[in-house]
């Protein structure tokens, strides 16, 4: 076994692990009928050895893969990605060591297993390093970014343990549809996961000649049933999915049929968890989250957030800005990931203004840590992936 | 308005809420309450005091966190607006209408309604420069206004504080004590590493007090910051030239005078996925290429004071360096970057001059593409002279030939050739892979012999003379913030009374288990009274009281 092959079989090992550890978190808090602290920490001491078991066996993979590539392996969608499952599941280790929280854990595993599936659907060989990227501060930079993603991460799943058990799931309100609309979108990414693993696993490929946006002939090769068909577009491969709608050029249509394909298997998904169980995903957890000490959620919420928004400020900001001004000659250049990290950093700065200044602090604070995770995703997902500027390396 | 006096003789400036020096509070409203509020000590902030001329007003909106805030939600909404469509610098047209039409042409009716509101520029628009500014009054106002009251309280203030003040407190405590207490109290709360006043029958206790600058710190060092960046617009402090230079050449440096640079060659490596890179092979075969390095090497010269602008002779050689990206070359304040490359570009084209009919050649001659000469003699005697130089030909215009750039990507000439046969000269006009005779058949022709290339590398030329400003900015911010959050302000307020009992009042900015932490080590120490957290008793009592309604 080569090197490469024992870092990714470590990854695998992790993932199996934090797999295990949700389910016994989550039967650690399901089965505290009492409410009292020690019966949670029973089994809650079995799933967090689990836990670090596996975040071990991860930080293997990180080590090994660094050492076989020669460079931080941060460099892609694939390994930053991954990195943030990472920090994100070392962050709750920190957390329970100092508090206790197997609830957090139900919450906080599931999300990193979500986002380690969704990394592993793209391209996961090494790949070698392009110039603007050969220096040091790739990984201080980025090393930085994704410890302060991680954390800022686990201010949004205690706001949504928070938002969990205070939100009443018997009554139509705004915020039990938002609440279920976060559920329903991990739901999705659920479905993206589903649906690519099938087709890969089916070998399925179908390739295309089209025009794109600067009027030149190019190729592209989807690997799903082609819904949208690029502009101009010329199937290339026998016998396979015609395209039934046909999209401008500014529309990248490969991209859409993947977004139609992961959302189509994620709402059926959700429509049989719904049909099934005949209770929002909400309030399926509501019950989980019985024992949860409301203070301590909103305590975590904020803690996170005065240690993450400082380490994100001085890796998206500060480390980004010195990097910006060694590689590409200016310390910033209002390239899309550049302002959404603005987007991010200022949006922290809103919430810390309204919790210290205004007093918003509970289910208002809980809100604004969910949509700050969101932000982070936006960046991490969206701005690689649609607006794609200097830093699209995916 | 008139100054407020306190009981204790203190004067307290207007609109003071809590003595600085004893902390009576000052008015009705306040003496009814349950617990002071103590965010800002009960200082006179300006904004809450006056309201009544205009600079008033404006002051009081832009001291508001409210404001504040509202400014940051419609900032970062609109920097969010600007990355839905690339920006106008990063779009191949460079003039205004052709901007225009190229967000109609790619993105159809949103691009023309995106520039038509003006989102295709939207960082230097004005509206958006002018919020940056509002943040930048809004920061420096709303400092002003909690940062000057709070220093003088907090300087001001007495060991001794009114009764009526310690029981506000959110930590407050009343019951006996004994002879000792107070200098028991004193001996552990300076281990504890509090700084420890006394006057008379009671303490002061403080901790920590530098955190409760944090905020204002941080303000101060974004305002540094936003300053440096304004201050690029003074001529001198900021440089962003593009300089090309063909492998070969040396040209002078634009606006950095006196300073000459010459490129030895460029370089561009990409990887083989053989050897030491065989385990990149899966990820380049994927994506074909990948790019490893692009280099420029360079010699840098110096032309000495007081030669001749253009005088190359006596040109000193400062330093050779191979500029590569992320390995800019600094020389006095300037840094020169790997930005961009031309590869075989032409740089000479060479011609046999030939007569039609024997194929017999009167010579070679050669051009150079970039500084073409305007005669050509030849061994025979024969002239080829350079009528008109045409380096990217584009076609015809009312019978001119025309360039689409100064690159010679497309030369084309037009000349007059003169041998011992024809005299009077004959005129052509040559491109690649035709020739024209606009004046009649010719005898003679330029046959095309060969092409030499060469590869172009495009440096960015930098100045920028904010950077330590901005640097400075950015360390005072992250100082600020670590500062504000990481420590915490607490004060212990002890007195013994007449009776002998002890008076017993804790503040503390956050952390308030931290506070409590402290304050039952001196109790197992000093045996203080016990105390109560008055606020989570408000709480409990709130809840009580919620619960008995429903």
């Amino acid at each position: 076994m080569t090197l490469a092959d024992i870092s990714s079989n470590l990854l695998y090992v992790a993932f199996i692990a934090y797999l295990i550890a949700t389910v016994i978190f989550g039967g650690a808090v399901k089965g505290n009928k009492e409410g009292s602290f020690r019966s949670e920490q029973r089994w809650g001491k079995v799933a967090i050895t689990i836990t670090v078991i596996g975040f071990l066996s991860q930080l293997g993979y990180f080590i090994t893969r660094w050492i076989v590539t020669g460079h931080a392996p941060i460099s892609n969608m694939f390994e930053f990605t991954t990195a943030f499952g990472m920090t994100l599941v070392g962050g709750f280790i920190i957390l329970y060591a100092l508090y206790r929280t197997a609830v957090l854990g139900m919450i906080v595993l599931p999300v990193a297993l979500l986002i380690i599936a969704y990394a592993s659907m793209f391209p996961s060989e090494v790949s070698p390093l392009i110039p603007a990227l050969q220096t040091n501060w790739l990984a201080i930079h980025v090393i930085t970014v994704v410890i302060a993603e991680g954390i800022l991460a686990i201010s949004a799943a205690a706001g949504l343990i928070y938002l969990l058990k205070v939100i009443d799931q018997k009554k139509k309100s705004k915020q039990r549809f938002w609440l279920e609309a976060i559920m329903y979108s991990l739901v999705l990414v659920l479905g993206f996961i589903i649906i690519s693993t099938f087709f890969t696993l089916t070998n399925y490929e179908a390739d295309f000649a089209y025009v794109n946006k600067d009027e030149q002939a190019s190729q592209i090769t989807y690997n799903m049933p082609a819904i949208f068909g690029m502009n101009d577009y010329e199937s290339l491969s026998d016998g396979t999915f015609t395209p039934l709608v046909e999209m401008p050029p500014v529309i990248h249509a490969g991209k859409l049929t993947t977004v139609f394909w992961s959302v189509l298997v994620g709402t059926v998904l959700y429509l049989l968890i719904r049909l099934i169980f005949r209770k929002r995903i909400s309030a399926m957890l509501q019950p989980f989250t019985k024992n949860v000490n409301l203070q301590l959620m909103d305590e975590i919420n904020y803690r996170a957030v005065i240690i993450g928004f400082p380490i994100f400020t001085l890796g998206a900001l500060v480390f980004a800005m010195i990097w910006a001004q060694i590689a590409w000659s200016r310390f910033w250049g209002w390239d899309p990931k550049e302002v959404w990290a603005l987007v991010t950093f200022l949006f922290y700065a809103a919430y810390l203004h309204l919790r210290l200044g205004r007093g918003w602090a509970g289910e208002k604070s809980a809100w604004l840590a969910v949509i700050g995770f969101v932000i982070i995703m936006f960046n991490l997902v969206a701005v690689n992936l649609i607006i794609a500027g200097l830093h699209s390396y995916a | 308005m008139d100054k407020l006096l306190c009981k204790c003789g203190h004067e307290n400036p207007p609109g003071t809420v809590l003595c600085e020096s004893c902390g009576r509070p000052l008015n009705e409203q306040e003496e009814n309450k349950e617990l002071a509020d103590m965010r800002y000590e009960g200082t006179a902030r300006r904004s809450q005091t006056y309201n009544k001329s205009v600079i008033d007003k404006i002051w009081n909106f832009f001291s508001s966190v409210k404001i504040g805030v509202s400014i940051i939600i419609i900032l970062l909404i609109a920097a969010a607006l600007g990355t839905i469509l690339p920006q106008q610098q990063y779009v191949p047209a460079n003039t205004e209408a052709t901007i225009e039409a190229y967000y109609t042409d790619i993105y159809g009716t949103v691009g023309t309604v995106y520039h038509a509101l003006g989102f295709h520029d939207m960082y230097n628009s004005f509206w958006f420069i002018g919020l940056v500014g509002m943040l930048a009054i809004s920061l420096i106002i709303a400092s002003l206004d909690r940062f000057v009251p709070l220093y003088r309280s907090l300087k001001n203030q007495r060991v001794l504080r009114h009764p009526s003040f310690m029981r506000k407190q959110r930590i407050y405590g009343h019951g006996p004590g004994q002879e000792d207490t107070l200098q028991k109290a004193e001996e552990k709360l300076s281990e504890l590493k509090y700084k420890v006043s006394t006057d008379k029958n009671g303490l002061l206790a403080e901790k920590g007090r530098f955190s409760r600058w944090g905020p204002y710190v941080n303000h101060i060092g974004l305002i540094i910051f936003l300053f440096g960046v304004m201050l690029r617009m003074i001529p001198g402090f900021y440089v962003d030239e593009t300089l090309w230079i063909r492998e070969g050449e040396t040209r002078a440096i634009p606006d950095a005078p006196g300073y000459v640079l010459e490129s030895k060659g460029f370089t561009l490596e990409t990887y083989t996925g053989e050897g030491e890179q065989e385990k990149f092979g899966e990820a380049i075969e994927r994506v074909g290429t990948v790019a490893k390095n692009y280099q420029t090497d360079v010699v840098l010269y110096k032309i000495p004071e007081g030669a001749l602008p253009g005088d190359t002779d006596e040109m000193e050689v400062v330093e050779e360096y191979p500029i590569r990206v992320n390995q800019p070359f600094k020389f006095d304040g300037y840094a020169l970057y790997q930005m961009d490359f031309r590869q075989d570009e032409f740089s000479t084209m060479s011609f046999a001059l030939e007569n039609k009919e024997t194929g017999d050649s009167s010579g070679d001659l050669t051009i150079d593409l970039v500084n073409p000469e305007t005669n050509y003699e030849l061994a025979d005697g024969s002239v080829v002279e350079l009528l008109g130089y045409y380096p990217d030909f584009s076609g015809f215009e009312n019978g001119e030939p025309q360039t689409a750039s100064p690159l010679p990507k497309n030369p084309g000439f037009l000349v007059k050739m003169t041998t011992p046969d024809t005299p009077d000269g004959e005129t052509s006009f040559i491109t690649i892979q035709n020739t024209v005779e606009p004046l009649g058949d010719n005898d003679y022709k330029l046959a095309f012999q060969s092409v030499e290339t060469r590869d172009a590398s495009g440096l960015t030329v930098r100045k920028d003379r904010t950077l330590p400003i901005l640097g400075l900015g950015g360390l005072i911010f992250m100082i600020g913030v670590a500062q504000g959050m990481y420590f915490n302000h607490r004060r212990f307020w002890i007195q013994q009374q007449q009776d002998g009992s002890i008076l017993l009042a804790g503040h503390t900015n956050k952390n308030w288990f931290g506070l409590k932490k402290d304050l039952d080590q001196v109790n197992e120490h000093a045996s203080l009274p016990a105390y109560r957290d008055q606020q989570e008793d408000l709480e409990a009592q709130e809840k009580r009281e919620g619960e008995q309604l429903t």
